[in-house]
């Protein structure tokens, strides 16, 4: 194994970065708020110097804290420059990298004590994770070179010549890993399953179909460290006995699409791809498939479909991919995430990674952080690992003094936790027994500005639209609830609503064909269970809680921005508002919603009447 | 051959090029799809029939592939064209203020292009920027952390005054 390894290096022939270089977070998030234009600034600055020779400025994926996005890291000292613009260049090239001094204006600031922290290490965001399957995402670039002196590919070499495709499979066993898509399915027993299959060609697939609204670790991991991903493939095609794979990537990731392409040119050409690798006598290659925007096609049957080339109708189970799968031969599908944690196991054992995590559910899982959350970003933390620590501990609990009200887990298949469920463990079991799904690992916190009623209308519009029509109860029934929740949030719901829409679930969880139709009741159902008085107050009296549903919310003062001047008083033509106390109030029997208190309130304290229509997707 | 079907070849040299390496493989519509759509901007019917005949595929058959996906477009959209992402995240922190505001500022829905042709919007769902959320798309560039001030802004750097 050791001679394949230095030949293999020979063959790649990288050169370490330098001590000192500079690394930027190139994630998709940080692109969005102009970290290209921050890399071109520094370029310069580079040049103005002539530095560039000297120093290298590396581009990595994404570093996982969002928050501090565009993000410069200087090493050796490893100083993270945070929230920069292309003014910032000079200052950093200028000051730090020449004069060695700290820009302390451009370091991060923990969000209670204010006190300084330097390096990701000071920070609670990383220090409470453990990073196995984003242990290169944003700490090196995504090329081979790179990824070698992180022990990449050194799984690969040790299971092409020490272990045989059954050792391999039993190495996956032991670990307990189990599908990181949504699933959950113990991942040994699928390749098992595959490598007792008969048939004339095997094939393995990544599902990188990460269609759920809020979830975006596949991406990152694709983007950050795509030969993590390639070199879990290849493991997977050893075990299974397959000779070609897939990557099925949605088209609206197209940088993932890019680097993955670059990752596997850089693998043909190391002879980690193709026709005997390393020379030791196993053959397996990858092509790239890219979706063209259907919801639907994470769905194992209906990727199937799709990475055939046509529509991507589900179809019924079984048989089970793993016996009839692409072209009709046994196929593999397993999850980015999945595949990125099989060379640390292959590595260091089942035994190792059965010690992490919780009995039924080991490992780690990433979490995608994001709406009202202070550091929106990828978390990695043991299973186990409770709400209230992900939220509150390492991503800085809810901005604005806003209350934590629920956070959505599985997106449009999964549920919602409350307050309630904060110290619940997050695994498998115990979020199914909450009403929610672990899922791909989406997580979207919801403050009290949140509507209920509104998220699990969002959710049933997604399902809707993103039914494929094949079966009747999902097309049907999607609609059907999406028009019962409509009314309720329109203010003409009744309380048989809430039976019919429970009845419905029950039918769309019984006879639809797909985990799509089957899973498409959860939000709703989750919502009814946890948030019962929130849809009763939009039935029984009108009104939204949250001040969300257009048609259920009124002009009002809110008291605690109120001063009591009284130029709201003064604007109405309706003479609708009158004081009352310290403060005023607007009468709703007088209002005539034209808008003039909340343009000449100066505190901003008059909330509008909401006039928004319903979401039209196109 | 017919006279329709010369004059057909002959305008679409430029994407026979492109369909010359799908021919008599397995798999590959939708990726032709895509690489015509790239070049044209969208798949008019005259296109499709091109395809079909090309990769000898029933025109049903492409047509149902293209009535599936929703990054097909069988029309063209405007010359900017506005994604903005309706994912859960960017659905939560007010995405729908956004569509609001170009529909006060430029007159368009989802699914629609302004009278003179400059603009054309649509949503688009999660382009995994979640932690920028809301955030929006205009031609290549993808923009995060964007409310209503600013998309009039980014209106104006492409060309609305």
């Amino acid at each position: 194994m050791i001679n394949l390894m230095t030949g293999l290096k020979e063959r790649v022939a990288g050169t370490k970065p330098r001590e000192r270089h500079l690394l930027l977070c190139g994630g998709v998030p940080c692109l969005s708020l102009g970290c290209r234009q921050v890399k071109e600034a520094v370029m310069r600055e580079l040049d103005n110097y002539k530095l560039s020779g000297e120093i290298e400025l590396l581009e990595a994926g994404c570093i996982g804290n969002c928050r501090l996005g565009p993000t410069l890291i200087v090493y050796p000292e490893g100083v993270v420059y945070r929230r920069l613009t292309v003014e910032n260049a000079k200052e950093i090239i200028e000051g730090h990298v020449l004069g060695g001094r700290l820009l302390e204006h451009l370091l991060h600031r923990d969000d209670l004590t204010n006190e300084i922290q330097r390096r990701r290490e000071d920070m609670p965001f990383y220090r409470k994770q453990q990073r196995l399957v984003l242990r290169n995402c944003g700490v090196i670039p995504p090329h081979i070179e790179s990824y070698m002196s992180n022990q990449g590919y050194a799984a690969l070499a040790k299971a092409l010549t020490e272990l045989s495709p059954g050792q391999v499979i039993e190495e996956i066993l032991r670990s307990g890993l189990r599908g990181r898509g949504g699933g959950g399915f113990p991942t040994g027993r699928k390749w098992q399953a595959a490598r007792e299959a008969e048939g004339p060609r095997k094939y393995v697939i990544c599902n990188g179909d990460e269609g759920d609204p809020g979830a975006f670790m596949d991406r990152s991991i694709m983007e950050g460290d795509p030969h993590s991903v390639l070199e879990g493939m290849i493991l997977a095609g050893y075990a299974v006995g397959a000779g070609q794979g897939y990557i099925y990537v949605r088209a609206e990731y197209p940088l993932a699409v890019r680097r993955l392409e670059d990752a596997i040119a850089e693998a043909r050409k190391a002879l980690l791809l193709g026709n005997n690798i390393l020379r030791q006598g196993f053959s397996f290659d990858v092509e790239i498939r890219v979706g063209a925007g259907a919801f639907v096609c994470g769905e194992e049957t209906a990727l199937i479909s799709s990475v055939e080339g046509t529509r991507g109708d589900p179809s019924p189970r079984p048989p089970f991919p793993v016996s009839k799968g692409v072209w009709g031969c046994p196929t593999v599908i397993n999850n980015v995430e999945t595949l990125a944690n099989i060379p640390p196991i292959i590595l260091n054992g089942g035994e190792w990674f059965s010690r992490i995590g919780t009995e039924s559910s080991k490992g780690t899982k990433v979490f995608a952080l994001a709406g009202k959350i202070r550091h929106s970003g990828l978390v990695e933390v043991p299973m186990g690992t409770t709400l209230r620590e992900v939220i509150f501990e390492i991503a800085g609990g809810i901005p604005d003094n806003k209350e934590f009200k629920a956070a959505q887990t599985g997106g449009p298949s999964g549920g919602c936790l409350t307050t309630g469920h904060l110290d619940l463990p997050l695994d498998y079991e115990s979020l199914r027994e909450a009403g929610s799904i672990i899922g791909s690992g989406g997580l979207i916190v919801m403050d009290e500005d949140t509507c209920m009623v509104d998220v699990a209308r969002y959710f049933s519009g997604f399902n809707r639209q993103e039914s494929c029509g094949k079966c009747t109860t999902c097309r049907i029934g999607t609609k059907r609830m999406l028009e019962i929740l409509e009314k309720i949030a329109g203010g003409r719901g009744t309380e048989e609503d809430l039976a019919r829409l429970e009845s419905l679930a029950e039918l769309l969880r019984n006879a639809s064909l797909c985990g799509l139709g089957r899973s498409a009741p959860n939000p709703v159902l989750s919502t009814l269970r946890h948030f019962r008085d929130e849809y009763l107050a939009h039935i029984r009296e009108k009104r939204c809680p949250a001040g969300v549903c257009p048609d259920l919310t009124r002009h009002v003062i809110r008291e605690e921005r109120c001063r009591g001047c009284g130029l709201c008083h003064n604007i109405c033509p309706a003479g609708a508002i009158s004081k009352e106390g310290r403060t005023f109030r607007i009468d709703p029997d007088k209002c005539v919603d034209c808008s003039a208190c909340v343009r000449e309130c100066p505190f901003e304290a008059v909330r509008g009447r909401k006039r928004r229509k319903e979401l039209t997707r196109a | 051959m017919k006279r329709t079907a010369i004059k057909r070849k002959e305008k679409y040299q430029e994407l026979d090029g492109v369909l010359e390496k799908y021919k008599g493989r397995k798999g590959v519509l939708i990726k032709a799809l895509s690489e015509a759509q790239e070049m044209y901007g969208f798949l008019s019917r005259e296109v499709l029939i091109h395809i079909a005949c090309e990769l000898d595929v029933p025109l049903s058959e492409v047509t149902s592939v293209v009535s599936f996906y929703s990054l097909f477009k069988t029309e063209p959209s405007g010359r900017c064209h506005i994604e903005i992402c309706s994912g859960t995240a960017c659905y939560v922190k007010g995405m729908q203020d956004l569509l609001e505001t170009l529909e006060e500022e430029i007159n368009i829905k989802p699914g629609e292009v302004t009278g003179d042709g400059r603009f054309g919007l649509s949503t688009v769902n999660c382009v995994g920027a979640c932690s920028a959320a809301p955030v929006v798309k205009i031609g290549d560039e993808l923009i995060g952390d964007v409310d209503s001030k600013r998309l009039k802004q980014l209106l104006g750097k492409y060309g609305h005054d």
